[in-house]
């Protein structure tokens, strides 16, 4: 097939060619970085928590009566002896924060209590002696906390944890080179001992200005007395259902002076998970679904204009198949047009993808948009032009030679 | 004339029903995507006091050392200690000037058989209401003296008194507080900024429908009840907030001109430099921000939301270009006919504005539908569980807005199928015809 007749026809139908080449362009630019953003997006859900989270329920409790800390150290330490015995529970702590539950306290992690040369920042999580078996966390170094090693805190003091476990992303930020066991960490003014190290435990946030330490987070043997306290329950096999039914009654039973809230007070992981990802789940839905209108939308206007230009060009079609023109070299002819077209506007586009997506790192906490994704989207592109192009293609082909005599 | 081009236009639309229908829904998917997307982020960066943020101005202060900044990148803390919040209110420099903080409070309705439960309150020293221009529908708001005094008075908003005494007027009967006895002594109008511009690094959600409770503030602090969010550099001070440190009251002033800003920015300068000759303060940075730029730096809008927004509009750019695409190929296709009226004797001028209805028609159908994908698309949003969920409204504004984005696409994607159309010349068309 030659390109000098298809190059010269198109030069009488520059709006056309510009308008379908603009718009295979944009379509490009557009689709690749929002194929993008989902992809992030969906690489975010299936990260791993690090916990056993099918037979996890978190309970957020909240002290009615402003209840004093020594009365919420005795509150607390009854409320967990009434949950260890609801039947079906396994075991049971009372913590600040989970994973993926979207609260909890920061702190910089460094070699020395200067606060501004920590190392990086990490999620704090009160634990006692049963928060391994709870959460099912595998050690992977060292060893777990000690009943006499938990200590109490109220809202307004201060932690200084004398031991603490971390997690083997931290070790290996905090210690490439070595083992972290025994060595000396400052979360706080004073030196934190390192007893433990845990294989993975994701931080409560999934926030994309957070992705960077998600997997940095850090146990600290204290139990916090304030009026909002979160009790984690592992529950035996197969009896989630089972003891969330049960486990607000037996709480209020135990005590009425707090408030479960009745809508999401007890929620299993299943469903933090799903709360935790809401945002980017129903981004990535959208985001998709616009990219498949807008591929929609460009294939049917190149159906459009096709269409017409095959309309327009009846007469001409009809006088090359008269003068010798196979059917096969009216179809390529086209065909090969519309290539030419796409072909200039994918370079556009190309261009321009890589453009929003530079624009886009600036506004917006973003990585850099992978060769692969233009590449596909150039190939989705030049396909989606040839099928879109195929049917007026495949009418003009079967236009009889007989048109070339025809005055109309 | 308009009649017979539109009569026209429809018939060239029967004509080609599917080209006119994919004009049409196309454009309209533009219009809907975009008009949702743009209701919201309105909804999220707009002005919270319309008439009033260009005189209120947010204070910060550093009384952080040097050696344990509040941030690394040089942001000056959020809040303000109590006693610098004292300093700048005692000295009256501005028109109007408020400390506030956020707090948790657990409310006990004693007239009804309801429940106890949780929301937020403000507490807030006297100019709170008058800076803020709340509107009282009972009552009124308390006097310094009152807060001086620790008076336990109460300021109401509109949904707790509907909820708790059904509308009445409440002023004068008392309210449950976290166990004490508060005596209400007004009864706000619905009042919801949005953003809730004050209630940013207090610790209260950014959006919604605002606190249930407002408090004098020492009355509160009298009362017992905590600042949901407050911070220090110093361990172990965080007993006794009022004297130490700790950061956890958000200062408003009101300036009503240029000059007064400029006085008010001096007073805090040196204000900030006698601290640092007290030894108070190390650094004598300090910071004035208007309302609107103040959330500008924030950034309170969330980046989905923009982002979002951005795709709905690339997302209606497409969709113009492929109706100026169609529009073309349709308007060429009529070239005989252009022919034929210009022969029997229509101006260029005629056959340019027949076009123009036509693309105009379109952009109306398409708005028309357009608003209906708009409509379903902040319903979707409503459905989902984000703090501005409810908002999530088409306000008038929005909606002619909707009518007149959908005609300029479309009369803008009209103009060069049009421009073709009236360049026709008649004399071959009519031969070939």
């Amino acid at each position: 097939m030659q390109i000098g007749p298809v190059l010269a026809a198109l030069r009488h139908h520059k709006a056309g060619t510009l308008l379908i080449a603009a718009q295979i362009a944009l379509t490009l630019a557009i689709v690749c970085n929002a194929l993008f953003i989902v992809q992030a997006r969906l690489a975010r859900l299936s990260q791993p928590s690090g916990i056993d989270e099918a037979s996890l329920l978190v309970i957020g409790n909240e002290w009615a009566g402003k209840p004093n800390a020594d009365q919420m150290a005795s509150l607390t330490a009854a409320d967990l002896d009434t949950l260890r015995r609801v039947p079906g529970v396994a075991n049971v702590y009372a913590t600040n924060a989970y994973p993926l539950g979207n609260g909890g306290n920061v702190m910089g992690v460094g070699h020395s209590p200067e606060k501004l040369k920590y190392v990086t920042s990490a999620a704090t999580y009160y634990s006692d002696e049963n928060t391994l078996s709870t959460l099912g966390l595998k050690l992977v170094e060292g060893r777990n906390f000690r009943a006499d090693e938990i200590g109490l805190l109220d809202g307004k003091g201060y932690m200084r944890p004398a031991v603490i476990i971390i997690t083997r992303a931290l070790a290996m930020q905090m210690f490439p080179h070595e083992s972290a066991i025994g060595k000396p960490v400052y979360i706080s003014a004073s030196p934190s001992m390192v007893i433990g190290v845990v294989d993975r435990l994701r931080t409560p946030w999934v926030d994309n200005s957070m992705a960077k330490w998600a997997d940095c987070s850090t146990l600290v043997p204290y139990r916090q007395l304030t009026p909002i306290t979160h009790y984690v329950v592992r529950v035996q096999p197969g009896q989630l259902d089972e003891v969330r039914q049960h486990v607000r009654a037996a709480l209020y039973a135990a005590n009425r002076m707090r408030v479960i809230s009745p809508k999401d007070g007890v929620r299993s992981f299943a469903q933090v998970r799903e709360e935790a990802y809401r945002d980017d789940r129903g981004m990535a839905i959208l985001m998709s679904g616009i990219s498949v209108v807008l591929l929609l939308v460009t294939g049917a206007g190149i159906v459009g204009l096709s269409s017409f230009w095959v309309g327009q060009r009846r007469k001409q079609i009809g006088v090359r198949r008269a003068l010798g023109a196979t059917q096969h070299d009216i179809l390529s002819y086209f065909l090969t047009e519309n290539l030419l077209i796409a072909v200039a506007g994918v370079v556009m586009g190309g261009v321009l993808a890589i453009g929003l997506n530079l624009w886009l790192m600036k506004q917006f906490e973003m990585d850099r948009l992978g060769a692969g994704y233009v590449l596909a989207g150039v190939a989705a592109l030049l396909l989606l032009g040839q099928a879109a192009v195929l049917a007026p293609a495949l009418r003009a082909s079967r236009v009889s030679p007989v048109e070339a005599t025809r005055s109309v | 004339m308009l009649g017979y081009y539109l009569d026209l236009a429809l018939r060239s639309f029967k004509r080609n029903k599917v080209l006119t229908l994919l004009m049409v829904v196309t454009l309209a998917l533009g219009i809907g995507a975009s008009m949702t997307t743009l209701t919201v982020l309105r909804l999220l960066s707009g002005d919270p006091l319309p008439q009033k943020s260009g005189q209120l101005f947010y204070v910060q202060l550093d009384p952080y050392p040097k050696d344990r900044p509040f941030s690394r990148s040089g942001k000056l803390p959020w809040l303000t200690t109590y006693t610098d919040a004292m300093n700048l209110l005692h000295a009256h420099r501005a028109e109007h000037q408020a400390a506030m903080a956020m707090t948790r409070v657990k409310l006990i309705p004693t007239t009804t058989q309801q429940r106890p439960f949780f929301s937020n309150g403000v507490m807030a020293t006297a100019d709170f209401f008058s800076m803020f221009e709340a509107p009282f529908q009972y009552g009124s708001g308390w006097s310094a003296a009152d807060d001086d005094n620790r008076a336990k008075v109460v300021v109401i908003a509109d949904y707790l008194n509907d909820q708790l005494f059904g509308g009445a007027n409440s002023v004068g009967r008392s309210l449950r507080i976290n166990d004490q006895d508060f005596r209400i002594i007004g009864v706000l109008r619905h009042w919801a900024p949005q953003p809730r511009f004050y209630s940013l690094y207090l610790g209260g959600p950014n959006y919604g429908k605002g606190e249930a409770v407002f408090l004098p503030l020492q009355s509160a602090r009298a009362a017992g009840m905590d600042p949901i969010n407050s911070m220090s550099y110093a361990a172990g001070d965080k007993q006794v907030i009022e004297n130490s440190p700790t950061i956890w009251l958000g200062l408003w002033v009101q300036l009503p001109d240029a000059a007064a800003v400029s006085a008010y920015q001096s007073f805090l300068a040196s204000y900030a430099e006698q601290q640092v000759a007290l030894g108070r303060f190390q650094r004598s940075r300090i910071g004035l921000s208007g309302l609107m730029p103040w959330l500008d730096s924030q950034q309170v809008v969330p980046d989905n939301v923009r982002m979002q927004t951005g795709l709905a509009f690339s997302f209606l750019l497409i969709c113009m270009v492929n109706t100026v695409g169609l529009l073309l190929a349709k308007c060429l296709r009529r070239t005989n006919e252009i022919g034929v009226r210009r022969a029997l004797g229509a101006s260029r001028a005629a056959i340019f504005a027949q076009f123009m209805a036509e693309a105009g028609l379109i952009g109306l159908v398409g708005g028309g539908l357009g608003l209906m994908f708009a409509l379903f698309g902040l319903w979707c949003i409503r459905q989902q569980p984000a703090e501005y969920a409810s908002l999530a409204h088409l306000n008038g504004q929005m909606f002619l807005c909707t009518f007149a984005v959908a005609l300029m696409a479309s009369l803008v994607a009209g103009i060069l199928p049009a421009w073709r159309a009236c360049v026709v010349t008649p004399a071959p068309q009519l031969k070939s015809a």
